[in-house]
């Protein structure tokens, strides 16, 4: 039938006419793209019509949009979260460009326990490190004098608090990109005798310039979406995030949400369409001759990296300390005596001991019907035969939440979820457009690991089982699943660690049976009641931090038993 | 056909089992009302289970925010309320809502036992009131001894430049305490000496908080020396050790009610009414008492410790009326005057 003619060039085509197995698949397809219309596409749809309508739901057109931009307090907003994010930006990549040189092109010592301090703010919500810079540098912080006259609540506060959580993200992506390095260009550079510091600005910098690009536009993007760290230590300095905070949950003014939300999809879209650009470029240098380049030892360097990364380090793991004293302190600066008063989440604001096992709840279901939803959209749009057009609309769909901010897709679900005439209503309020939500916001990263898991595998497995009759799904349980079990689990604990921390889609759909830990810790700083933020915010460490240990022991059991056919 | 079917199972599985969490996540009680309230968090599980004692049957599911967000969430729920019942929120804020026409008007029992004060002056009334909740400035006496403070004894003193960078207060468009404060200066100082004060405050303002009791948590833990409060969250804060005094400036205190109502519209009236009913008993009152120096309930309030002296005298002259019927108004000129100022939310 018509679907043999589009199919890709490598595979064979052995039937004529539509097998069963097509059947399936294409039913597949089509439900999961039904599924992402519903979940990405409606919601932003219904978000841009809202901004163009008055509180009563009359159209007219952009007089939203024309009274916002002429509201005084706005341009300084818009200043304020561009010199913030371009800060951030900067300070962030040059030292995660030193901290993953020295884990990638040396042989200093510890390497490995570098890596795993940097990647410390993945297990918290971003306002564990706003909480803990007040304890450090707050009106009563420890180190208050180093400030001088400045104070923390402010533009400093919110730079150092945002390079603390986005440093992770930053890092990991340079490292990649400084691992795929071309051996023969530093042995050719050598034989030439070319000096050090020429090397590293015309092989090492331009090598991994994409990398940086990448990274650069991500904490961009990152830090000009969150609300967290500016809303706990942002004092009286408005970012657009925390105005978009103000409009819909101050003052349920929620048009005028629609329109600075709407504003801040500019830059998201704009960075998302950047990095894509540059990600093309970072595949197209990669050689498949290329020889994995091997560092050597060279004690000077190495010595002056490791002392760096150690300062570094004793940065991550003081603010992390700091949070943990302070939330045993019994009342902070007076009474310093440890107890757990501050553990006793059920006499404070923010929901409770409960908001803490709906949070465990909300990233099982998550990290559960997440990874196979994904898993599955990527074993169609990489394995199903024929119909390209129906993969690629299935492939775009999976990529477009990366362009949206969180903050933004959860307006967008206030809007189309709480509209009367829904039909899904019924899930507005409940747990079920929490994990959805959350799925969503986190799709098109799980989507590309499952991708990139599943092109390793040969298209001759379909092949052989196709000529054998196995049916698709037998392949599927035998051959694809246990081969691309490392990268499916690594999916779970994506899902799960974010489930975990993420405040910012969330905070506008939780109800008061769905109260979330993190969103809790928002709330309880709110209220003034900041150790107790602390406490919860470090509950939410210690779970992340004990699901991921269990987490690398489990895929370590898996790899001995699925994975013996790596190596030769 | 029964492969096909196998097939057909497996490929819609991960589709199937998402509905299926979503299923088991929405949950529902007949018994459950949901209450909106601005009472402090940590006295909401006391009043819950003080009335479960008398009626375990009915089960009360929190809503809990600032006045100004609940009062905003009620109003924005206009069309389709979820609140059943709102127990502990600024009369002033009860009164807008009942001029919007969402209140159920209901005469619990016991009524007539109240003080005359204490309640709507229709018949039926549309709210009853449960306690008076005061302002007052919190000073950390350790904090204010570092930055050679002198100790305020009159909001006339705040506008002094001496304490610049050291006030914190809420906003009033998300506090009931910082409307409460506003309206109360307008009505000491007049419509134009009002903002005139507001004005000179300002220049002083170090941030303006979303919720009323944080002023007063950050005066105790020392973040600022001084915060504009309510009186009970001081004694609160100054009962677990914070080194606080407590001020009532002697142009007297701005001060509103807690209230209860009912919202129209509820489909569970009568578990609304008996909630209602208990929330004017002696009992109940009783409770209030623990942290309110002035309840509904007359001859039985007993000195609440670390409660400042001579609060009844210090209590202005409230012209409720006034507060409710021009809060949008006073709200509005406020965010335009000073907002910029103001903490997110």
């Amino acid at each position: 039938m018509s679907g043999t003619l589009s199919l890709p060039a490598n595979v064979v085509p052995v039937r004529v006419r539509l097998s069963r197995d097509d059947v399936i698949l294409r039913i597949g397809l089509i439900c999961l793209i039904i599924l992402l219309a519903i979940a990405v596409v409606f919601p932003l749809y219904t978000l841009l019509s809202k901004s163009l309508e008055d509180i009563d739901g009359k159209y007219i057109g952009l007089q939203n949009f024309r009274e916002y931009f002429e509201t005084p307090a706005l341009f300084s907003s818009i200043t304020n979260s561009l010199t913030v994010a371009i800060s951030v930006a900067l300070i962030v990549l040059v030292i995660a460009f030193v901290y993953g040189y020295a884990l990638t092109r040396t042989r200093m010592p510890l390497r490995w326990l570098f890596r795993g301090i940097a990647l410390i703010p993945i297990l918290a919500p971003s306002l564990l490190a706003a909480i803990s810079l007040i304890y450090w540098f707050g009106n009563q912080g420890v180190l208050r004098s180093w400030l001088g006259e400045a104070s923390i609540y402010g533009p400093i506060g919110i730079i150092i608090g945002s390079c603390f959580w986005v440093f992770p993200h930053a890092l990991m992506i340079i490292v990649t990109a400084l691992s795929t390095a071309d051996a023969r260009l530093y042995e050719a550079a050598e034989a030439l005798r070319t000096p050090k510091w020429r090397i590293f600005f015309t092989v090492t910098l331009p090598g991994a310039k994409y990398g940086i690009l990448s990274a650069g536009f991500i904490v961009f993007t990152l830090v000009i979406t969150d609300f967290g760290v500016p809303k706990v230590i942002g004092g009286r300095y408005n970012v657009l995030a925390t105005d978009v905070y103000k409009q819909v949950v101050g003052q349920q003014n929620f048009e005028m949400g629609a329109v600075v939300s709407l504003i801040l999809l500019l830059p998201a879209v704009l960075a998302f369409i950047a990095d894509r650009w540059v990600q093309r470029r970072q595949i197209a240098l990669l050689s498949p001759h290329a020889v994995p380049f091997q560092p050597k030892s060279h004690p000077l360097r190495d010595g002056i990296l490791f002392v760096f990364c150690l300062v570094v380090s004793i940065i991550f793991i003081s603010m992390l300390a700091m949070a943990v004293y302070a939330s045993f302190v019994t009342f902070w600066p007076y009474n310093l005596s440890l107890s757990l008063k501050n553990y006793n989440f059920d006499v404070m604001d923010g929901g409770g001991w409960e908001a803490y096992f709906n949070s465990i709840r909300m990233a099982i279901y998550c990290a559960v019907f997440g990874s196979g939803l994904i898993f599955f959209g990527s074993y169609l749009v990489e394995k199903a035969r024929g119909v390209t057009w129906l993969r690629t609309i299935l492939h775009l769909g999976a990529m477009l939440p990366l362009a949206v901010p969180g903050l933004v897709l959860g307006i967008a679900y206030i809007f189309f979820f709480n509209h009367p005439e829904n039909p899904l209503g019924f899930l507005y309020g409940t747990m079920g457009i929490l994990v959805i939500c959350t799925i969503v916001h986190f799709y098109t990263v799980s989507h590309l690991t499952c991708l990139t898991a599943l092109k390793q595998l040969d298209p001759e497995f379909e092949a052989v089982s196709l000529s054998l009759k196995s049916p698709v799904w037998r392949t599927f349980g035998k051959v694809t699943l246990p081969v691309c079990l490392p990268a499916f689990l690594d999916v779970v604990s994506y899902l799960f660690l974010n489930a975990m921390t993420t405040v910012s889609a969330v905070v506008f759909l939780y109800s008061p049976e769905t109260m979330l830990a993190s969103v809790a810790v928002l709330n309880m700083d709110d209220a003034g009641d900041i150790a107790p933020a602390a406490a919860m915010a470090l509950m939410i460490v210690y779970t992340s931090t004990v699901f991921r240990v269990l987490h690398a022991l489990l895929v370590r059991f898996i790899s001995r038993r699925t994975q013996v056919w790596r190596t030769r | 056909m029964k492969k096909l079917e196998h097939a057909l199972t497996y490929s819609a599985r991960v589709i199937i089992g998402l509905i299926a969490g979503l299923m088991i996540a929405v949950t529902s009680s007949a018994e459950t009302l949901m209450v909106y309230t601005a009472v402090e968090a940590e006295d909401l599980k006391r009043y819950a289970a003080a009335f479960n004692e008398d009626h375990p049957d009915i089960k009360i599911r929190w809503v809990r925010d600032s006045t100004g967000i609940v009062t905003a969430k009620l109003l924005a729920e206009k069309n389709n309320p979820r609140a059943d019942v709102i127990w502990g929120l600024a009369a002033t804020s009860l009164m807008l809502l009942q001029s919007e026409g969402m209140l159920q008007a209901y005469a619990p029992k016991g009524l007539n036992k109240l003080d005359s004060k204490f309640r709507d002056s229709a018949n039926p009334p549309s709210w009853t009131g449960m306690d008076a909740w005061i302002a007052a400035v919190c000073v950390n006496t350790v904090e204010a001894g570092k930055n050679n403070l002198p100790t305020p004894t009159s909001w006339m003193d705040l506008t002094d430049p001496v304490y610049k960078g050291h006030l914190v207060m809420p906003n009033p468009n998300s506090s009931g305490t910082g409307f409460l404060d506003v309206s109360s200066w307008l009505q000491i100082y007049g419509e134009l000496g009002g903002w005139q004060y507001m004005d000179n405050l300002h220049e002083n303002i170090a941030w303006y908080t979303h919720s009323g009791s944080k002023p007063c948590k950050q005066a105790a833990r020392g973040e600022t020396p001084i915060g504009i409060s309510f009186a009970f969250r001081g004694a609160k804060s100054k009962a677990a050790g914070a080194p606080l005094d407590i001020i009532l400036p002697k142009e007297g205190v701005g001060w509103d009610m807690e209230a209860t109502a009912i919202v129209k519209g509820t489909k569970k009236l009568s578990a609304a009414q008996t909630l209602v009913d208990w929330s004017i008993t002696k009992k109940a009152n009783k409770l209030y008492n623990q942290g309110y120096a002035v309840v509904a309930y007359p001859g039985i309030a007993k000195p609440v410790k670390h409660f400042p002296e001579g609060i009844l005298e210090a209590m202005i002259n409230n012209d409720f009326e006034f507060a409710a019927v021009n809060r949008k108004k006073i709200l509005a000129e406020w965010q335009k005057r000073y907002d910029a100022k103001s903490e997110a939310k």
